[in-house]
């Protein structure tokens, strides 16, 4: 009996939390469905017959803040950005875990000391030579993306490559494999698990940048979506469209929380490996 | 093996090296010098010697006070983000059904991006001022205690994995062997669990260090206007980009000064949780 009521106190505790969590993201989706006058005027209050304002706010906010073309841009880099460093930093992991001498270990000490400076070190200079190498497009910031995600995925490859045992490399050596074939045949398959996190915390850093893409792209048409929620929200006193501010948040949240949803339990697990590696 | 890979050269290191030197290596030693420097772009710059730093800790009017208030800061921040996390972490190690679905509920904050967090906080921290007819930069008090709730929104659910995954890590027989001889719940918390789940809090405790110590997005998005809320990324940020005219040159090879004092501070931390990790797995 005793028992029974304190677990359900538990309950209670926990459901109180989970609201209090929630609410925030709760309180933007409201918003997003209010007309204008009623978000600044009364900003926690349910939407009822009033204050209604329907799907305006994301019509206007599909519309006028060029969201579809900063989406596009961001999921055009993330995508290449992930592929890019999940392919050849585990490719140079290899390479440096298996050419034993003095110049690999020096990189590979590079790349791990790359993981602790933080980037307004580099901002300036970065920024200088991605104009200097004409890097400043979204192509060009792919490469820079590789150089960045580098540090943390040629670490987390390399880990798991030196717990590899060499003797199957050496049987597909022996029966006349080349190093490329006997890395995507033989390595790769077994570093899939550590690929999948590798992936995952790029993705989630990339998707969510703002200040490297705001440096070296810009606000114009080729910028990513948090600098186009940055732009829009903080932009234009006085005229600013709260209703489709709003709903622009709301669309921003929406497709990660839908990819949440659906790999879970691949996000939770590469979000704590990483951070017990790095 | 060894001989025939190191040819290969070209086809597995190459790529990443060449995109590692443009925006990592290279961008960093000009950093390094460019303190020395005052600049108006990367390329032509004059060598002003130590004179960069002393103007940071002397003349200069915001560093010292962002310093101050990031390290405020990032002492509130770890210390709430951790007890209540940990305290999450033991709710939903009771054995209840259906404490998933709670996981999965306090970890979403963590996904969303450091500008769309910004924006959301200031639009519910506003609306609650607003009832008081004063908005956040009213008082400086309130942008920094804003920011402390955004980063425990933030943080929270993710310490909380890590923790929980500590706790699940305790063998059963400890707890059963402390309950045969009869030891309280608060004498099993304090004398088992909290002693078993330590490695977990040295790595909660650094990651929140670190990602409070380097805050940039949430801070622009959320007071980022205001110099008094400024911590030490964004003000390095601002010393770079905010000033125009004849002195920029000046106030550029400044904000090179103070990204490398930034980049020292950030090392001795990561430095001093090096050194903790490694002790503890000697000890195991």
């Amino acid at each position: 009996m005793k028992k029974s009521i304190s677990k359900s106190l538990i309950y209670i505790l926990l459901f109180f939390i989970a609201v209090v969590f929630l609410a925030p993201i709760i309180i933007i989706l409201f918003n997003a469905f209010k007309s204008n006058f009623y978000i600044s005027s009364s900003p926690f209050s349910i939407p009822n017959a009033d204050t209604f304002a329907g799907f305006d706010n994301f019509i206007k906010g599909f519309t006028q803040s060029d969201f579809m073309r900063s989406f596009t841009n961001s999921a055009f880099i993330t995508a290449f950005s992930v592929a890019g460093i999940v392919l050849l930093t585990s490719m140079t992991a290899w390479y440096l875990v298996r050419v034993k001498n003095k110049f690999t270990k020096i990189i590979y000490y590079l790349f791990v000391f790359s993981m602790i400076v933080p980037f307004q070190m580099v901002m300036y200079t970065m920024t200088y030579y991605a104009f200097e190498f004409n890097l400043n497009n979204p192509i060009g910031i792919v490469f820079i993306y590789l150089g960045f995600g580098a540090g943390l995925s040629v670490f987390m490859f390399s880990g798991f490559i030196k717990s590899i045992p060499t003797e199957i490399e050496e049987a597909a050596t022996i029966d006349g494999c080349s190093p490329v074939r006997t890395f995507f045949s033989v390595v790769f398959p077994i570093l899939k698990p550590t690929a999948i996190t590798v992936a995952i915390l790029n993705a989630m850093w990339i998707w969510n940048d703002y200040l490297l893409p705001y440096l070296v792209l810009g606000s114009g048409e080729n910028k990513t979506l948090p600098v186009a929620v940055q732009m829009a929200l903080t932009g234009g006193y006085g005229n600013k469209d709260m209703g489709a501010l709003m709903a622009m948040l709301v669309l921003t949240i929406l497709p990660i929380i839908i990819f949440y949803l659906f790999c879970q339990k691949y996000i939770i697990r590469g979000v704590v490996a990483g951070a017990v590696k790095g | 093996m060894q001989k025939t890979l190191k040819k290969y050269f070209p086809i597995f290191a190459l790529p990443t090296l060449a995109a590692f030197a443009v925006s990592f290596v290279v961008p960093f030693a000009m950093g390094v010098y460019l303190s020395f420097t005052e600049f108006k772009v990367v390329n032509s710059s004059e060598w002003v010697g130590l004179s960069n730093y002393i103007k940071i800790f002397t003349t200069d009017e915001t560093f010292l006070h962002s310093l101050w208030l990031t390290v405020k800061f990032t002492f509130v921040s770890v210390i709430s983000v951790n007890i209540i996390a940990f305290l999450l972490a033991l709710l939903l190690t009771k054995g209840l059904k259906g404490t998933n679905l709670f996981r999965t509920v306090f970890f979403v904050p963590n996904l969303i991006g450091g500008i769309v967090l910004g924006h959301i906080w200031s639009l519910i921290i506003n609306g609650i001022l607003g009832i008081f007819g004063v908005d956040i930069t009213y008082n400086p008090e309130y942008g920094f205690w804003g920011l402390v709730v955004l980063m425990n929104w933030q943080l929270i659910g993710y310490m909380m994995i890590i923790y929980i995954a500590g706790i699940q890590n305790i063998p059963d027989y400890l707890g059963e062997a402390a309950a045969i001889d009869g030891a309280t719940p608060t004498q099993v918390l304090f004398h088992i669990t909290i002693p078993m789940v330590m490695p977990s809090v040295t790595i909660c405790t650094f990651l929140t260090l670190t990602n409070s110590f380097k805050l940039f997005d949430q801070n622009l998005a959320l007071n980022g206007k205001s110099p008094e809320t400024s911590l030490l990324a964004l003000d390095i940020y601002k010393t770079f980009y905010d000033h125009t005219g004849l002195k920029l040159a000046q106030w550029h090879g400044m904000g090179q000064a103070k990204a490398v004092i930034f980049f020292l501070l950030v090392a001795v931390i990561a430095f001093i949780q090096l050194r903790a990790t490694r002790q503890r797995e000697v000890e195991h």
